[in-house]
This record gives structure tokens, sequence and C-alpha cells, in this order.
């Protein structure tokens, strides 16, 4: 389906589920790469490795709330913290916001490149496509972000970026974006990048990094990492702009203790990231390494949108580990570049609504088995399915009369009059029983043309769907 | 320990499996207790609930908490129904303080057949026999929602003649997710696959499951591909002899 349209057209989210679907090479990379990050997370999560691995998921969620709920009072006194260490803090209401900033800057301080460590925020505000639109140039160095740059993709997950990519797909990218001879050999590929990233680093004026967390009683920005990239952009340039969402602050450096344990397992299955930077303020007189400016910017984006929301707003708890993509059988299958925005699986069907507007995408709620997995794995305990059902409704409740399925909402108000009628149920299940053949046990592979419609014909799209009995339930109870 | 239990069949059993609803009659009567069946009884409201039609979900709710407001205990063919009464009746009664009262004196009363048996009535062993090679479906509401992980499989244990190999992964959900199915056609499709083929690798001849709508969904992709392994409620073998 996916050929018959010109890609300029944008495809559809029920046309970007059936290729990918149908991409046999890509539902593999996607099944084997997730599989062994849920694999890897479940050995070092189980209870004979962290045994107090839910009292930690319960503690991180109790943080996680305490701050949402007070995020004005951390966010100040995290910003005084960063000024008193010579940093300064930026308030951005929007990715325009955050690119004025970063070419103010640059223009102030004549700066052409930038060298980038991974950051979903800044993927979420398209920020290189806006600084390279003025004429900088942008390089991302994380491998995986490297590789879908040369591409010219956005992330396919959010923390494997390019967990859809073989080594063959990365060398033809390579051979065709760098002009060199094919190379097969990942760590060869490596080599390759780091060549190419390592000249970057010493060449650029400005680092731009994330921020995992953001300590408010010391001021810090905590990056965890596995390739030493963010510490060189956070380090080699000197100037560093972290940009981070305003729901990553927690209060307390102690408070590392829980999130970094639960972080990488999470996310990699790894204890502990390679490297962890703990990065308070430009460098002081008298120390070796670091930045002479620092800069913090502070996202909004629509965060603050889901503020009054009491429910909902739990969505902010997300510390990003990408574990709720990695269990999840609809992620598993449909891939990260089927999802409206960056954001994929469920976390990303469970705030891009919030941030961009349910009618972004009024079908991406509904995208979901509803199985829990997601909210089981999720180690500061956001209850995914929940919000999900919430969604659901508030997109009924929102749909414009030109917009909303007229025939579901009739559909539906028959079924709870029905429902709410016994003897009209009964009735209407005998009319529907005696349209079809009775075949006790038996299963249909399809049924005359008049009646394959709608969701019947969904079903038997894929199902063969079980025959009508010949006595229901309450007439077998009657008669017994 | 209550004698008399009211059956809530769900819609799906009443009228695309009333097998299943015979068998649960069948064990619960065999282990001593009166069996009623109150008439009034449809739907939980599910399907709506699940659709983001939160008022439909409420009228279905409410006749729900009518139909059985007398009943002793109520016992149910399904975790993902039993789920519907006893996790989200109380979400869509957050603003009607009186009939939340009505859901939380009722939730405590309603329980999926599996978990009645072996915590109300604290039985392993129904006396059931069933000579078959199964593999056990987790149905995801069951098991993440109620928590159900053993009872079934310790009532299995017990029937003879019955052998269960378990699937890899077991907890991976098999697609069905009410209107998702219908919905998200192909990819309820194709996550129904993914779970046969973790069955077919169990070599087991049959699958069973506490969920008659996950069973429907496996079923339903076994019957399309074409395969000899049946489905069976867990209530159909413990009521086997």
């Amino acid at each position: 389906m996916s050929t018959e349209f010109p890609q300029t057209f944008p495809q559809t989210f029920q046309q970007k589920i059936h290729s990918t679907l149908a991409d046999a090479n890509l539902q593999l990379a996607i099944y084997t790469a997730t599989g062994r990050l849920k694999d890897k997370r479940t050995e070092n999560v189980a209870s004979d490795v962290l045994p107090d691995y839910q009292e930690l998921r319960s503690h991180a969620n109790a943080i996680k709330k305490h701050t949402i709920e007070n995020l004005d009072f951390y966010l100040e006194e995290f910003e005084r913290n960063v000024e008193a260490h010579g940093g300064k803090v930026v308030y951005c209401k929007d990715g325009s916001d955050v690119a004025d900033f970063v070419l103010g800057l640059a223009k102030e301080k004549g700066s052409r490149l930038i060298v980038k460590s991974k950051s979903m925020t800044t993927e979420e505000v398209d920020l290189n496509e806006r600084v390279e639109h003025h004429g900088l140039e942008a390089v991302e160095t994380d491998l995986g972000e490297y590789i879908l740059q040369l591409a010219h993709e956005k992330p396919y997950h959010i923390v494997a970026p390019a967990l859809h990519k073989t080594r063959y797909d990365v060398a033809e990218i390579f051979t065709r974006e760098l002009r060199i001879p094919e190379e097969t050999q990942p760590e060869k590929q490596t080599l390759i990048a780091r060549g190419v990233l390592r000249e970057k680093f010493l060449a650029a004026d400005i680092g731009i990094s994330g921020a995992n967390f953001l300590v408010s009683d010391s001021g810090a920005v905590v990056i965890v990492e596995n390739e030493g990239n963010a510490r060189l952009t956070t380090s080699a340039p000197k100037i560093h702009i972290a940009v981070a969402g305003i729901e990553k602050v927690i209060p307390r450096a102690q408070d590392l203790a829980t999130f970094l344990k639960l972080l990488a397992r999470s996310a990699t299955g790894q204890l502990l990231s390679v490297y962890t930077s703990f990065l308070s303020g430009p460098r002081r007189p008298g120390e070796v390494d670091g930045p002479d400016e620092f800069y913090v910017v502070l996202l909004d984006n629509g965060r603050t949108k889901l503020l009054p929301d009491r429910s909902k707003r739990q969505s902010l708890y997300c510390i990003r580990c990408g574990a709720c993509l990695n269990t999840c059988p609809v992620y598993r299958k449909i891939g990260g570049h089927s999802f409206p925005w960056v954001y994929s699986g469920p976390i990303g069907a469970i705030i891009t609504p919030q941030f961009m507007g349910v009618s972004h995408e009024p079908e991406l709620p509904f995208a979901s088995s509803l199985c829990g997995a997601c909210g089981e794995v999720c180690p500061v305990k956001i209850d995914i399915p929940k919000i999900l059902l919430e969604l659901r409704s508030d997109v009924k409740k929102t749909e414009t009369r030109e917009k909303q399925n007229r025939l579901e909402k009739l559909g539906f108000k028959i079924f709870a009059w029905m429902m709410t009628h016994p003897r009209m149920f009964e009735f209407a299940g005998r009319m529907a029983a005696a349209m079809a053949p009775a075949h006790d046990g038996k299963w249909i592979r399809s049924v005359p043309a008049p009646m394959s419609i709608g969701p019947v014909k969904a079903w038997l799209s894929q199902r063969d769907l079980p025959a009508s009995p010949a006595k229901s339930f309450r007439e077998m109870w009657r008669q017994r | 320990m209550p004698n008399r239990v009211s059956l809530f069949v769900t819609c799906i059993v009443d009228q695309l499996f009333p097998k299943v609803g015979m068998a649960m009659a069948e064990v619960l009567e065999r282990l001593g207790y009166q069996v009623d069946f109150p008439e009034k009884q449809t739907c939980c409201g599910q399907p709506a609930f699940n659709s983001g039609y939160r008022d439909e979900a409420r009228a279905v709710a409410r006749h729900f908490l009518e139909t059985f407001a007398s009943s002793e205990a109520v016992v149910v063919p399904s975790g993902s129904c039993t789920s519907m009464v006893t996790h989200h009746f109380a979400e869509l009664f957050q603003k009607e303080p009186e009939t939340l009262a009505r859901v939380h004196a009722l939730e405590k009363r309603v329980y999926e057949f599996s978990t009645f048996l072996t915590n109300v009535a604290g039985v392993d062993d129904v006396g059931a026999r069933l000579d078959e090679v199964v593999t056990f479906h987790d149905g995801c509401h069951a098991l993440r929602e109620l928590g159900i992980k053993s009872a079934p499989r310790r009532l299995l244990a017990k029937v003879r003649g019955l052998e269960l190999r378990e699937m890899l992964p077991a907890e991976e959900c098999c697609g069905f997710g009410g209107t998702f199915s219908v919905k998200f056609a192909e990819l309820s499709g194709a996550m129904a696959r993914t779970k046969i083929e973790a069955i077919e690798r169990t070599g087991a001849r049959a699958v069973v499951s506490l969920d008659p709508s996950c069973l429907m969904q496996i079923q339903g992709a076994l019957s399309r591909a074409g395969s000899s392994i049946r489905t069976i409620h867990l209530a159909e073998v413990l009521a086997s002899r």
C-alpha cells in the first residue's frame, strides 16, 4: 500500500502500520533488538539481583509525584543553584524559543559548528533542522543518532535511535553519505564515525546535550551515556547548552541513588551506564576541563498543560528509559516511525496527545490492546493503560461533528440500550444467530457479502469467526 | 464462605460459548454450591469503556450493579470482565458517591472463576480428568490487573491425565484487546500469529485460558492457519472427567 503513495504524501497512521508489518526484514530487526533489551532488563531487575526493585519503583514514583506537584519550587531552586555556580538558566516556551536562544548565542560568539549528544528533547523541537535553516551545522555525536542524521531520519526508539538499522543498512548509509568503501563490520563502522566526529568535537564552539536529571539542591545536570560522546560534547567546546524538559528536575542529589539504579537497568539492562556525568556550571579557576559558559535551557513545549490534570500529569514522571517500548507487543510490531511524533511506544501514545492535543492523531490512544505490559515495567510506575483509557474518552468527547465516527457512536448508544434491556439483548442475539447458520463449535472463514461489513469484515480479514451456537447460555440454562 | 453463588457468564459466553458457562456451573455444583443465574444480566460494559464511551459504559455498569445487588458471590469465567467490575467500575463513578459505595460493596464479592476455586472454595483438585497435552495462555487483565498466575496452574496440575507445557514468552498479549481487534485488525492479527508461534513451539495439542475473548482470538487465528490445535476454557477442562 505504501508504494502507491508518492513520498510527498504523508502516510496515514494505518498506512505506516501496514507498511511496517509488511516489511519482513524490519519486523525481524525490531523484534530481535527489543527482545534483547527486554530480556536483559528482566534479568537485572529480578528479585535475586535487585531485591528492592519494587520498593525502588514506589520510591521513584513518590519522588516524581512530589516534584511535579511542587514543580515551581524546585525549578526556582534549581535555577538559583545553577546561577550560584556561574551558569545560566533559560526558560523556553517552545522550539522556536530554543532555536532563537541558540542562534542568538551562536551569532554573538561567531560560531558555525555545533556538536550534539543524544537528546530526545532537541529532537522533539526539531532543533537541528531549525539551526541548519539558518546556516549553522549541527552534528550528532551519539553513534545511533549520527547514523540517523546521515540517513535523514528521526529516532526510531527513545534509547536506541537506530534500532531498526542493521549493520548492512549502516554500511550503505556510510558509503553513500561519507563516500567511503563499503564497511560492514560494526567495530570498523564505529571507528569510521569516531574519526569523523573527533574532528567535529575539536572544531565546535558549542556543545548541546540533553539531561537525564536536573538536581535541584545542587544545580547539577546529570547525563548518563555509554559512548563518552556526551562527556566530550559538554567539555570540549567553549559553550555547553543542556536542553531539558522542565519535568526532568528532581529535588536532591541523594535521589539519584534511586533513579540511577532504575534507569540503566530499565533502559538497556545495564547495572549502570558506562558514563554518568555530573555537570554543575562552567569551568572554575584551577579546573582543567569544562566549558567557559554553561547554560540550561528549560523547555515547556506543552508540559505545563498537563499539570492541572490530577491523573494524567503522572505522564511527566517519565525518565525516558524506553522499557515500555521494548516490552510493548504493539511497538514490537509497528516500530517507532509509525508513531506520529518522535516519542514512540506506550509513552509516546500518552504524551503525544497531551503535548500536541488529542486531535493531532486521534487514533493513537486506540492503538493498544491494553495488555498492561508497559505499566508493569515502568520504573516510575506511570499507569499508562489508565491514561490511554482516559485519552480515549477525551478523544470521543472532543471530536467535532464532522470528524466523529457517527456509526460507531450510534453503535455504542444501541449497545448501552440493549445491555440495559435484557430481553432485547436476548432477542438481538437470537436474530443474529438466525441469520448465520448455527454450527456448534464451528469456525467460519467468510460470511455472505451483505454481512461482510465493518467490524465483521475487519475481524475476518485476519481470523475465523465462531459460528453462533444452536442455543445461547440462557436458553440452555432454562432448559436444563 | 458463601454457599450460594451467582453466575455472571459474560455476554460473549452467553452468545458464543454457552458450554463454558455450563461447565463452570457444573464444577461449582459438584463442589456443593447452589448456583443461580440472574436472568437480567447482560454485559459488564467494557466494550464501551475501552472505546472511550464512558456514559454508555456507566449505564451498563449500573445495570450490572442492580442485577447482582443481592448476590452473595458472583463468579465470572473471565479475568477481563472481572477486572472491569473490580478495577474500573470505581473509575466510572468517581463523581457519584452513592453509586461508588455500591460498587465498593459489590466488587469484593465478584470473583474470577479460578481464583474463586482456589481462594474461596479452597480447592485445587476438583476431580477432573482430561488426557491432553496443553499450554496455558495468561489473559493480560487476569495476569496484570488481578495478579492471577498460580491459581489456574494449581488447578491444572491436579487434572488427571493432563500435561501442562508452558509457552515462551508466556506473558505476551494475544492481540485481542476488544475493539482494538477490529480497529487495528492487521496489527491484532500479526500479534495473534506471534502468539500462535509460541503455542506451536510447546508441542501442545490444546491451549487453555480463563478468558473466552483471548480464546476467540487465538482459536480464530489457529483455525485460519489450518492448525489442528484447539482451544479450551479452563472451566471445560475442570468439568471433564
